[in-house]
């Protein structure tokens, strides 16, 4: 049978104010690798905890394998977690390490030493078997933390920020290791980080979250691509997403000088209109579409330049930041013309911030 | 920055010569300074009476003003092993009740978020404040009531109280520095509570165990008042009172020369017991456990 999780209206409150969990529901499955991916304090270590099993949730159900586990202890689940801090115990050696989950669950001994020795050979750990976690560095800590999970052939594997105590040379390395160990196996992965390169290049889908809801959860590329809000807009891509909150009239967007038009079948009065740094470019013909604006700040990111730009408006000023190849040799208060591709505006409500979406012509007949 | 100009290599050249001259000397005077009464008692108990008495003092005595003297004296006078063994008991009870009660309060402080934490933190606390010197004729009414007189749970009890708050403490503050991903870690590996407890935890809590515990025997060992106070059998005094109450062959005689094997005698199992934990103290065995 596959192995699959599934999370229903998962709600965790410490106090009445305090609620972290606020309505999770989402379902993992076999050959998935969901990462749950956030800011600070927007309950997605929670959510992994409540998994585990080492917080209870106030409401709501965690099935595993569509068996409700929610009132089982930790040890009773099946799951197996890789810690931020590793957690290695610092009195056992590292095969005693690996070998307590199973032990403790009355597996066989020889059973215990094959599935050792075959996780071992898989991360090249044969050498450190009897040294102590205190003689080890911290990548090896974190492949023997990884083994620890691995070993015991959960039903679904937690990770916390595993990458998060590395140095930054080390994490990418180790990133793409966990890449391919997790992509060659079939059970649930549930990745939790702050960290959208991670994210992004781990995951095969991902669940974007804010103050305990689920904001979007969707593939990397669509998270990218098509974000549901204005905040996985804004907290996926890296430099931030250019807002700018712009007046409508007659279906088009008033920007600066020139005019937008907006997605088939809205009207509203203003609408948040973002763009990607990136997708910003310098206007390449005078009957182009294009916003006049003078460049007041250049940060050299090696291989582009992140260019602030402010566009000038009736009212007040607006910033523009974009991304430009270094072959536009901008300086200062120089004078440049930026152009907005259609294709990659997306286009916000004001008030909530969700997506503003053409609406497709039938539901316009219809509605 | 890089240039090193001839004056700078002298100059580090020079500098540890000194160096190596006046940081053992600092530290051979400092240790003389501290070890100075411990040396004078240890020479007095190997000295003869006539050596002790004289004047001027006799530091660096002859041959013939050595004595073992002194140690038969107080065995053949007084039952000193019995002195040696009743403290022992008192301590070591003291000890493991002290730790076996403390750690688990201290564990539950750590850990648990109980209500009015603050107030039980400050009530542990407040029971420091006491000197014992005013507790114990209310603790010796205590004691007669419930006829506890003579019985080394006159000593065990008041001893492991004494003691609970710096053990809760020290424990406490071991605890909450201990990383709580371990607890968690031991959980999803199966670990039942008790298991993960004595497994996981207790392993881990041993340097700090065995720094508590020598605290709490020490001053265990070397208590007075209440042992002077509720013991008044001779076969059941501790070496401090019986080490004070040593007398001579007549009562205008002080003993010195007893008196200075009894310290010698009472101070070197502690001695002892301090080396042999050392080790232990000063390992750190949580490294490694997380990153660090």
């Amino acid at each position: 049978m596959d192995k699959k999780l599934d999370l229903v209206a998962l709600r965790k409150a410490y106090t009445p104010t305090v609620v972290p969990v606020k309505d999770i529901s989402l379902s993992v499955g076999a050959g998935e690798f969901l990462t749950l991916l956030g800011p600070s304090g927007c309950g997605k270590s929670t959510i992994l905890r409540l998994i585990a099993g080492l917080e209870q949730p106030s409401s709501g159900q965690v099935l595993l394998n569509g068996r409700d586990v929610s009132r089982l202890s930790p040890g009773d689940r099946n799951i197996a977690m890789v810690f931020q801090s590793y957690a290695l115990y610092p009195h056992m050696t590292v095969y005693e390490n690996i070998a307590s989950g199973l032990k403790l669950r009355k597996t066989p001994s020889g059973e215990v030493q094959s599935r050792i020795h075959e996780v071992a050979d898989f991360l090249g750990l044969h050498e450190l078997m009897n040294r102590k976690p205190g003689q080890l560095s911290g990548g090896q800590r974190q492949r023997v933390a990884v083994a620890r999970t691995l070993v015991r052939r959960p039903d679904v594997f937690l990770l916390d920020e595993p990458l998060s105590n590395l140095d930054a040379l080390l994490r990418e390395h180790v990133r793409a290791e966990l890449k391919q160990l997790f992509g060659s196996q079939n059970t649930p992965v549930v990745y939790v980080t702050h960290d959208q390169t991670e994210a992004m290049t781990l995951s095969t889908r991902v669940a974007v979250l804010n103050n305990g809801y689920l904001q979007q959860l969707d593939t990397p590329e669509r998270i990218y691509t098509e974000p549901a809000n204005r905040f996985v807009a804004g907290f996926i891509g890296s430099p931030q997403m250019n807002f700018l909150q712009v007046k409508c009239e007659a279906g088009q967007a008033i920007v600066g000088n020139s005019r937008i038009p907006l997605p088939l079948g809205s009207n509203p009065k203003e609408i948040v209109l973002g763009i990607r740094p990136e997708h910003v470019h310098v206007a390449q013909s005078s009957n182009e579409p294009a916003l006049d604006g003078q460049v007041f700040l250049v940060e050299n990111l090696g291989m582009h330049n992140l260019v602030s730009v402010r566009i000038a408006s009736g009212g007040e000023p607006i910033t523009v930041r974009a991304l430009l190849g270094m072959e536009h040799r901008l300086a200062t208060n120089t004078p440049v013309r930026l152009a907005f591709p259609p294709d990659s505006i997306h286009w916000f409500d004001v008030g909530a911030g969700d997506r503003v979406e053409a609406t497709t012509p039938s539901m316009v007949r219809n509605g | 920055m890089t240039t090193t100009s001839p004056e700078n290599q002298q100059a580090t050249v020079h500098r540890p010569s000194v160096r190596r001259f006046i940081l053992p000397i600092a530290v051979a005077l400092t240790v003389l300074f501290c070890l100075a009464p411990i040396l004078w008692e240890l020479l007095t108990s190997f000295k003869t009476d006539d050596a002790i008495a004289e004047i001027p003092n006799v530091y660096f005595p002859s041959p013939n003003q050595l004595t073992l003297d002194q140690y038969q004296k107080l065995f053949e006078r007084r039952p000193f092993l019995n002195y040696l063994f009743n403290s022992f008991l008192v301590s070591l009870a003291s000890t493991v009740l002290a730790l076996g009660i403390g750690a688990p309060a201290a564990y539950a402080l750590a850990r648990l978020k109980l209500q009015g934490e603050r107030i039980i933190l400050a009530g542990v606390l407040i029971v420091t404040l006491f000197p014992p010197i005013l507790l114990f004729l209310g603790l010796l009414d205590i004691v007669r009531y419930l006829n506890l007189g003579n019985n080394y749970l006159s000593l065990i009890i008041p001893y492991t109280a004494i003691n609970l708050p710096l053990t809760i403490l020290v424990m406490r503050s071991f605890f909450q520095q201990l990383p709580k991903d371990l607890e968690d870690a031991a959980r999803v590996d199966g670990y039942s509570t008790p298991r993960m407890l004595l497994d996981i935890v207790l392993p881990m809590t041993l340097p700090a165990l065995a720094t508590t515990g020598i605290l709490t025997f020490i001053a265990a060992w070397n208590e007075f008042i209440f042992a002077l106070t509720f013991i008044t059998r001779e076969d059941m005094k501790t070496v401090p009172v019986a080490g004070a109450q040593l007398g001579g062959a007549s009562p205008f005689e002080i003993p010195f020369g007893p008196i200075a094997a009894a310290t010698v005698l009472g101070t070197i199992p502690l001695v002892l017991l301090v080396l042999i934990f050392q080790r232990r103290i000063v390992q750190g065995l949580t490294s490694g456990a997380v990153k660090g």
